[in-house]
């Protein structure tokens, strides 16, 4: 119930946060909303000694049309996410993924990056943003790089972030006017998504994204093949499992995880106008 | 470490570790214990206060975190005298019973009904998702909201 | 039969009881809220140490403690383990019926025999620093077998109290299984599971202590989120060896209990031990955490029902056969199963009955008692076994109650099973509840889905119960009513609410009775140095005791009110008129000249004023009764089960406050149906809990629950003045087997006969997977 003790730090600015990273390394923790860090914080499972407390960098809060390219500042909260007038038009699933984030609490401190920065498998945000094909902006001493949102979590809780770096922004191709999708299944309204899956269109091409279905938020290519080759959507979601691995636990087994996968894959791309 | 916040529109400077909760400082410091804790997952929502007016389990907040801004408690609800219409629909819909998810189930609807003033009962349960309550069933609590929004 | 009073000597006004009355509580819960242990500021308390535990992280085996990095550490005030209390006598038995045997220890005394069992008591100046300092104790764990399922334990095969000689705690039987079934041209038999469930109120446990004085002088005062003060006053007193007044027992405002906090914990009397030892007041505030497993679980019966009749439907013989998982250490779960026996037949007038009932210990977190204790359980088993019969022989299941049900004028009777049901109209509440549910168009429509291949599969089901308050013996309650020198009014009861209502509702019973208006009215409840005796809330007890206490002691007052009027007018007190509409008495013939409460009881004593204890004694247990109708949908891919429609009749007699009567309706309701469709406490097979915190345990949130439809329906009984029973439980009762034989009906015409709670999404989809391959 208590964090284990720790020295705070606030950072105000991508400056401040640098400067503290750099001092502190490893030592030290991004806090962002404080949603998915503190709970952990909290059962003592993370015991960072020192917390950089980023909540209130307003330079790193914006959303922004860069001309085709739909810029969002890693601090944007949810809630923000869910009614910017720029996001719906842009990106609309991305829009939906952040209003079902955890519940109107959660959504009004959690921000975008932190949720990326988790890397949580279950996550929306990171889901969404993988069918999106977004980029992850890092930026570090060294200078800044894009990384691709299916390159960016290496595993579970991990990304290819460097202890002195910082996710600021994330970038994604406009997808005005595209059809999309969004299926979760949950047990409760509140439930991180026992299996979800996100279905962005672009043209002609479908961008399929599994939740909680492997160790990192992943595509399912499968289905994306074969509706490449033709295949008609109920066809091509029976092969929405097909390369993962996912978790069996006390929600849900592996194979009735395949079996949501398959069902809310047929589902989003209904919803997606396939 | 010091930080100053304004609780219920009184300045407040403490002296706190900096892993304090903000839900620990209401409490033990200030003596502000309407708000309560229920569970240690951020799942039940009875910590919930408006933080600059909007909603925020206080639990998962670092008391740090609020350093210089605004919170408001049940206790900062009414105006001396004048209830909240969201205190008056949960007692006119007989909206609580044992009283410990109440604190925050009314500053969850506070903010629910500020951005969004004329919800659909589906709109309520939606909302309420992260506020739980064992005695209630819910069934007043929703009619509670909904009678503080007409 | 117990006749109400008839009073020509008063002038009546329109009474109160009936009407939807505002609670008077609410106030204070809406502006400053409530306040619960944490919340306490007493001066006493001031500079208390805080204790945080050191609790098991296996589920059975030998342990050694080293404290010494912990006792090392700053801010530490002791460290205390079970070694260090080896000169108390063992802490008593939660109950009369538990062999001392199988009592559990002050502290883990070398073996730990569950996950979260209390191994070590921190006690630390702040709070924050009792989880740092609890990390520093290292506990040395040699794994012993694990006894986690109660099949396996009830082979005795591995003893966990081999002093005792078995795991088994306690059975008991009625009835008997030879030739049971004879003649029975259908025999059905299904094992259910009524699954492990926590009762999580929203307030988890908290305590706080003081001992002042010395020597034989010294007293206790401990405040703890208990629902009976004078009970829990009376085993503290026990556990330390102090007669009962040396403890001075306060329940604050409590958050909820739902059974589990009836009595004390052991972490309870620990603080009491703790404070007096180290001579300091002393809090205890556990987390969410170590309630899931501290407070102890629900239900947790494994069950085999076998019911047989004729073809027609007739229901004949019946047999239960309940195996209870007491948990650990045997407490009230060990015992419900005598409840269940006694509720086994439900509404049925079967002709042929046998029940037997074993409850063995386990390697889990004790079983207490939760919202319904025992009763559910029976419910649940007879509403399955009455659905899975006429699936059998083909019957509408309406149609099998209707012809199995005992008739409106069968009363009253005494069951097969030997409990005497008072007053009931089953068939009443359940025509009331169809008709208010729309049954024939839910079948309708679940036809018209059928026919069109719809994947939103509708499911309808039902249960009829019975369940018993106030029990099994007949109950007593006390009150005293003070009548003040200036005319206000303090009851003070016995019960203990933590939500119920009572400060309202037995402000209302008083009010009716002496014409003071209820704003005049004050309730004392749940402090034992207040309150003379009592017995707390819980089993539905409190209206149809402690408010039939509160009646008669105002009506006690009145009677005592017009002597001493009599005496102020120079009249005999059979002259004397209370005139309610004017709080007022006047002879007879001269209702000018008016002397009102406040006189009369200054007259008594000038500066307490009329004081009058009474204790009632019921005639016996009372049982209400209702009939729940349940609309599910299936999404016949997903299995996912969604709750549409909930339309009940829970008869609980006349009502007093319907304000606050449809809250414990309501609130029942979602606590029943939240087992049926959410909730589980599950252990792996080594004993490891895999839900111990409300991410991890599907406490349903208002966007899991619809709006439920109550019906009202009123049947008194005749064994108290108020005509009332219990409402508390009855909804959660009735609730659980509706919602299940809802999710069964929506699969059955796939082949489904039986799906177990919670009746998950996985779960669904298996069956339908089973039923579609013939293995069911």
């Amino acid at each position: 119930m208590i964090p284990a003790p720790f020295d705070y730090v606030r950072a105000d600015s991508y400056d401040a946060a640098a400067a503290a990273l750099g001092e502190h390394g490893d030592e030290a923790k991004l806090l962002a909303g404080g949603q998915s860090l503190l709970p952990l914080m909290k059962l003592r499972l993370a015991t960072p000694a020192i917390v950089v407390d980023v909540s209130r960098a307003s330079d790193l809060s914006y959303v922004r049309d860069d001309g085709g390219v739909l810029a969002i500042g890693a601090l944007t909260r949810h809630c923000d996410l869910a009614r910017s007038a720029d996001v719906t038009a842009h990106a609309p699933l991305l829009a939906h993924a952040a209003g079902s984030v955890g519940d109107p609490q959660v959504r009004h401190r959690g921000t975008i990056g932190g949720s990326v920065a988790h890397a949580d498998p279950s996550a929306d945000i990171p889901t969404a943003l993988l069918a999106l094909g977004a980029s992850y902006v890092v930026r570090g001493p060294g200078g800044s790089r894009e990384v691709a949102a299916a390159d960016f979590s290496t595993g579970f809780l991990e990304t290819v972030l460097a202890p002195d770096e910082m996710l600021v922004e994330i970038r994604l191709p406009s997808a005005r006017g595209e059809t999309w999708g969004y299926e979760k299944f949950t047990r409760r309204a509140i439930d991180w998504a026992t299996v979800a899956v996100a279905v962005q269109n672009r043209g002609a091409e479908t961008s399929v994204a599994l939740a909680n279905m492997g160790s990192t938020v992943l595509r399912a290519t499968a289905t994306e093949a074969a509706l490449a080759s033709g295949a008609g959507a109920a066809d091509a979601a029976a092969h929405a499992d097909e390369g993962a691995e996912p978790a069996g636990d006390v929600t849900a087994s592996a194979d009735f995880r395949r079996h949501l996968a398959r069902v809310l894959t047929k589902r989003a791309l209904a919803a997606a106008g396939r | 470490m010091n930080l100053t916040v304004t609780v219920n529109g009184t300045a407040h400077t403490v002296d706190v570790e900096d892993r304090t909760l903000l839900v620990h400082l209401l409490r033990d410091q200030l003596d502000l214990t309407a708000t309560n804790i229920g569970c240690d997952t951020t799942s039940c929502g009875a910590c919930t206060v408006l933080l600059d007016g909007e909603s925020v389990k206080s639990c998962t907040v670092l008391a740090a975190s609020v350093d210089g801004r605004s919170v408001t408690t049940l206790e900062g609800l009414a105006e001396g005298e004048r209830w909240h219409r969201v205190q008056e629909g949960f007692r006119s819909m007989h909206g609580l019973q044992c009283g410990f998810c109440t604190p925050g189930m009314v500053m969850a609807a506070v903010s629910l009904l500020d951005e969004n003033p004329s919800p659909t009962a589906d709109e309520v349960r939606q909302g309420l998702e992260g506020n739980l309550c064992r005695c209630t069933g819910y069934h007043n609590i929703v009619a509670a909201i909904l009678e503080a929004a007409k | 039969m117990a006749q109400r009073a008839v009073h020509a000597t008063c002038s009546r006004t329109v009474s109160i009881l009936g009407t939807r009355v505002m609670r008077v509580e609410d106030p204070k819960f809406l502006t400053t809220g409530g306040v619960y242990v944490d919340d306490l500021r007493d001066p006493r308390l001031a500079g208390a140490a805080h204790v945080t535990y050191v609790r098991s992280v296996m589920a059975h085996a030998r342990v050694t403690v080293d404290v010494s990095a912990a006792a090392a550490a700053d801010g530490v005030v002791a460290v205390v383990t079970g070694a260090d209390l080896a000169d108390l006598a063992p802490p008593p038995v939660p109950l009369g019926f538990i062999p001392p045997a199988l009592g559990r220890p002050w502290l883990a005394n070398g073996v730990v025999r569950y996950v979260g069992e209390p191994i070590a008591a921190i006690v630390t100046e702040s709070r924050y620093a009792g989880e740092d300092i609890a990390e520093l104790v290292s506990v040395d764990y040699e794994p012993l077998p694990a006894v986690v399922d109660p099949r396996a334990s009830a082979t005795d095969e591995t003893l966990l109290f081999p002093d005792h000689g078995t795991n088994t705690a306690l059975a008991f039987e009625a009835g008997s299984l030879d030739g049971l079934f004879d003649g029975c041209e259908v025999v059905v038999t299904q094992q259910i599971t009524n699954q492990r469930v926590a009762p999580v109120p929203l307030e988890v446990r908290g305590t706080a202590c003081v001992w002042e004085g010395d020597g034989d002088d010294a007293r206790l005062t401990l405040w703890a989120s208990t629902q009976s003060p004078h009970g829990a006053r009376d085993q503290i007193a026990t556990a330390l060896s102090l007669p009962p007044e040396r403890v001075h027992f306060i329940a604050p405002d409590v958050g909820g209990g739902f059974g589990a906090k009836f009595g004390v914990s052991i972490e309870d009397l620990l603080l009491a031990v703790l404070s007096q030892r180290l001579n300091r007041p002393m809090r205890w505030t556990e987390t969410r955490t170590e309630n899931m497993l501290g407070m102890g679980h629900g239900r947790a019966q494994l069950q085999t029902i076998t019911i047989g009749g004729s073809r027609d439907g007739r229901i004949t013989a019946y047999s239960l056969d309940v195996l209870q998982d007491s948990g650990a250490y045997p407490h009230f779960g060990a015992v419900l199963p005598f409840m269940t026996q006694m509720m086994a037949t439900g509404t049925y007038d079967i002709e042929k009955i046998a029940v037997r009932t074993k409850s063995v210990v386990t390697n889990t977190a004790p079983v207490v008692a939760y919202r319904g204790a025992g009763r559910p359980e029976a419910t649940a088993a007879i509403e399955r076994a009455v659905d899975l019969f006429a699936a059998e022989i083909g019957l509408d299941p309406v149609e099998v109650r209707r012809r199995n049900l005992f008739a409106k004028d069968a009363f009253p009777l005494t069951t097969q099973v030997g409990a005497a049901y008072d007053s009931g109209d089953y068939v009443g509440a359940l025509d009331a509840v169809l008709a208010a549910a729309g049954y024939d168009e839910l079948r309708a429509e679940q036809r018209r889905r059928r026919e069109a291949g719809d994947n939103r599969l509708l499911g309808i089901g039902l249960s009829s119960y019975v369940e018993i308050t106030a029990g099994p013996e007949a109950g007593t309650e006390f009150a005293r009513i003070n009548v003040k020198p200036d005319g206000s009014v303090v009851v003070y009861t016995g019960t203990s609410p933590h939500g119920q209502g009572h400060a309202t509702s037995f402000a209302m019973l008083a009010a009716d009775e002496l014409g003071v208006p209820i704003e005049r009215i004050t309730v004392v409840h749940g402090d034992t140095d207040l309150v003379a005796r009592g017995g707390g809330t819980g089993g539905s007890r409190s209206l149809q005791l402690g408010g039939a206490a509160v009646h008669q002691g105002a009506l006690e007052t009145v009677d005592r009110a017009r002597e001493l009027a009599g005496d102020l007018f120079e009249a005999a007190a059979g002259d004397i008129v209370l005139d309610k509409a004017r709080g007022g008495f006047h002879v007879a013939g001269s209702p000018d000249d008016v002397r009102g409460w406040a006189e009369v009881a200054a007259s008594a004593d000038a500066e307490h004023g009329l004081i009058v204890d009474t204790d009632f004694t019921a005639e016996g247990a009372t049982f209400p009764f209702g009939a729940h109708v349940a609309a599910v949908e299936v999404d016949a891919e997903t299995g996912k089960v969604t709750l549409v429609s909930m339309t009940t009749v829970d008869d609980a007699g006349p009502v007093i406050n319907p304000v606050v009567v449809e809250g414990q309706r309501h609130g029942g309701i979602a606590q029943g149906v939240a087992q049926a469709l959410f909730e589980e406490v599950r252990y792996d097979e080594d004993g490891n809990p895999q839900s111990t915190n409300l991410a991890d345990y599907a406490f349903p949130s208002a966007a899991e629950l619809p709006d439920f439809t109550l019906v009202d329906m009123a049947t008194p009984s005749p064994l108290n003045p108020l005509g009332v029973k219990g409402i508390g439980e009855a909804g959660t009762i009735g609730a659980t087997p509706a919602v299940q034989n809802a999710v069964v009906d929506a699969v059955a015409h796939l082949g489904v006969r039986h799906i177990e709670m919670p009746t998950t999404a996985e779960r669904v989809w298996r069956a339908i997977q089973d039923a579609g391959k013939g293995t069911k």
